[in-house]
């Protein structure tokens, strides 16, 4: 049934990488399998906001919120209930995905740059509630010390959990980018006025695609719990959604796997250059203007590029229309 | 088929389209012509529903198809081009029109079979037939004006329409070009049994193409009949030929 979606060419590399971090963990020093953990937690949440960013051209701003959302619920299911630690780990992502869904439907009423100003707006409204019902989610202290089970409860267990579920989570993610959904998406984001003269109903598919994208940053969000064992609001501020969004068109917005490159970047740069100024946003704000400058489509783009040549005509014709657009 | 009964719109004061009417009869191939400024694509625009009308009624096989969206009446069988390229320009050829077909079969919003291996035969019958096969794989944004013009049909075709509505299908097009997208757009009539809309206002195309003519002055429909009633009529002969 999947015959032909997946390019056995560039499955080689991947299974490399793969089989490298797996037996990273014993080796590294606890403190760089802890990096490469985060790395994973928030490439999941740079995957799943490109659904809607790259893929889709929907101006999902504050994505950091379907983040929190998860994370939250998980984190208030073990903490204030008696429920099985599972049930947690399934609603963190739905609740994510309703959250989504909530404000998606209001949200792709707009377009474009609107959609990103309602989208802050009502993220904001999720953030403020969290940090000042101090009562039920901990105000700005958060919630921290959430139990983990045995299975979890060291670091290199949560390590290989993280790890598995971020694969199935790619796998699932590249289908459906290749599926009929996934490119009626990728033709939205060319041209929606087109797409609603072939039939397309554009607000219901974009709805979709962002209650997708949400519930895969809710199951970040998730993860997220798994690896801390805490929570707290600063995972809903806007501040973290523009981080995402910087992850994305620093690796490369229009590719499957820039994100991912983009979030190991932002971690990698946030640690290490972290731990000599605190100013390392200012590192950060050189390289972004480097990007601008000399690679428009992002490290991944840039690297796809290099590889095919034929995909050149393409990339010319697509910087143009930014330019116009 | 389709009938447009005394449609308005205006933007602001202007009033693009003032009480137009047209009839389109199953298998006809009817022409709107006009010059420009005529409020030729602003009807098209109210018909295929990109526009809704401020008054007026726009029948589609007896069902008033005047309030719904574009991809409501897509739904009910109408398709069209548009004036300005208007495709996919980032997708393939193939992708252009396989988009189409995938909505026509209901298929968008499948999650997981991977869509390469849908929608397949269809969208290569059509690019076979207007002639772009050879071209499947190319980008769409680096084709020539002229392909994308064709294109623009293609994926229209893709909807597998009753009626098709091409807005000025040669505009901007070579002699040469011209000539071949007539044939064509007469060809197609034939093979598909599709009932044809289209406007221009080059007046060689519609009298080598066209059965039945509307013609529109400001906004108003001034006749529509044959093509020897429309050169015939005086008011015409005033408004359109006067200035030739």
């Amino acid at each position: 049934m999947f015959r032909g979606t997946i390019d056995l060419k560039s499955l080689w590399p991947t299974g490399a990488i793969f089989i490298v971090l797996l037996i990273l963990p014993p080796i590294l020093p606890r403190f760089y399998t802890y990096i490469i953990a985060v790395i994973f937690v928030t490439s999941l949440l740079a995957m799943s906001l490109n659904l809607v960013l790259g893929h889709g051209m929907i101006f999902q701003f504050h994505h950091g919120v379907f983040y929190g959302v998860g994370a939250y619920t998980v984190a208030l299911i073990l903490t204030k209930t008696s429920l099985p630690m599972w049930i947690g780990f399934i609603a963190g992502p739905i609740a994510a995905a309703m959250a989504g869904l909530l404000i998606g439907w209001f949200c792709v009423r707009l377009t474009r740059l609107y959609f990103g100003m309602l989208q802050i707006s009502l993220g904001s409204l999720i953030w403020a509630i969290v940090f000042r019902w101090y009562s039920f989610t901990g105000g700005d202290d958060g919630i921290h010390g959430i139990p983990m089970p045995p299975p979890l409860s060291s670091l290199n267990n949560a390590y290989y959990f993280i790890l598995i579920i971020l694969i199935i989570c790619l796998v699932v993610l590249y289908l459906i980018l290749k599926s009929p959904f996934g490119s009626t998406l990728e033709a939205i984001r060319d041209n929606p006025q087109r797409c609603e003269a072939v039939g397309v109903n554009v607000r219901r598919h974009q709805l979709m695609a962002i209650v997708i994208a949400t519930f895969f940053a809710g199951i970040a969000g998730v993860l997220f719990v798994v690896l801390e064992g805490s929570v707290f609001p600063d995972l809903l501020f806007w501040v973290l959604s523009l981080e995402v969004c910087i992850m994305c068109l620093l690796g490369g917005w229009f590719t499957f796997a820039g994100p991912m490159v983009g979030a190991s970047i932002m971690v990698a740069l946030r640690t290490f250059v972290g731990i000599y100024t605190e100013y390392w946003t200012l590192v950060l704000g050189v390289i972004l203007i480097l990007l601008i400058f000399f690679l428009p489509e992002g490290v991944m783009g840039y690297f796809l590029e290099k590889v095919k040549p034929q995909a050149e005509e393409g990339a010319e014709r697509r910087s143009e229309l930014d330019v116009a657009s | 088929m389709l009938q447009v009964e005394a449609v308005n719109k205006s933007f602001g004061d202007f009033k693009a389209v003032d009480g137009a009417n047209l009839a389109v009869e199953k298998g006809e191939l009817v022409a709107v012509i006009g010059p420009n400024g005529a409020g030729k694509t602003t009807l098209f625009n109210l018909i295929t529903g990109q526009l809704w009308p401020d008054s007026g009624k726009i029948i589609f096989r007896g069902e008033d198809i005047s309030s719904l969206p574009p991809y409501e009446i897509c739904k009910k069988g109408i398709a069209r081009s548009f004036q300005i390229v208007n495709i996919f320009p980032r997708l393939t050829v193939f992708g252009n029109v396989q988009v189409a077909v995938l909505s026509q079969q209901r298929k968008s919003s499948l999650l997981f079979p991977p869509a390469q291996n849908l929608a397949t035969e269809e969208t290569r019958d059509i690019l076979e037939s207007v002639g772009l096969s050879h071209k499947a794989t190319n980008i769409a944004g680096s084709l020539s004006h002229g392909d994308q013009k064709i294109l623009e049909m293609a994926i229209a075709l893709g909807n597998e329409p009753e009626l098709l509505i091409l807005d000025e299908p040669t505009a901007g097009m070579s002699p040469e070009e011209t000539t071949a997208t007539l044939e064509l757009i007469k060809r197609l009539a034939g093979e598909w049994g599709l009932t044809i809309l289209f406007c221009e206002h080059d007046m060689d195309v519609v009298f080598a193409v066209a059965q039945s003519i509307m013609v529109m002055h400001q906004g108003r429909t001034l006749i529509q009949g044959n093509l020897e009633e429309v050169r015939e009529n005086r008011e015409v002969q005033k408004a359109y030929f006067g200035g030739e």
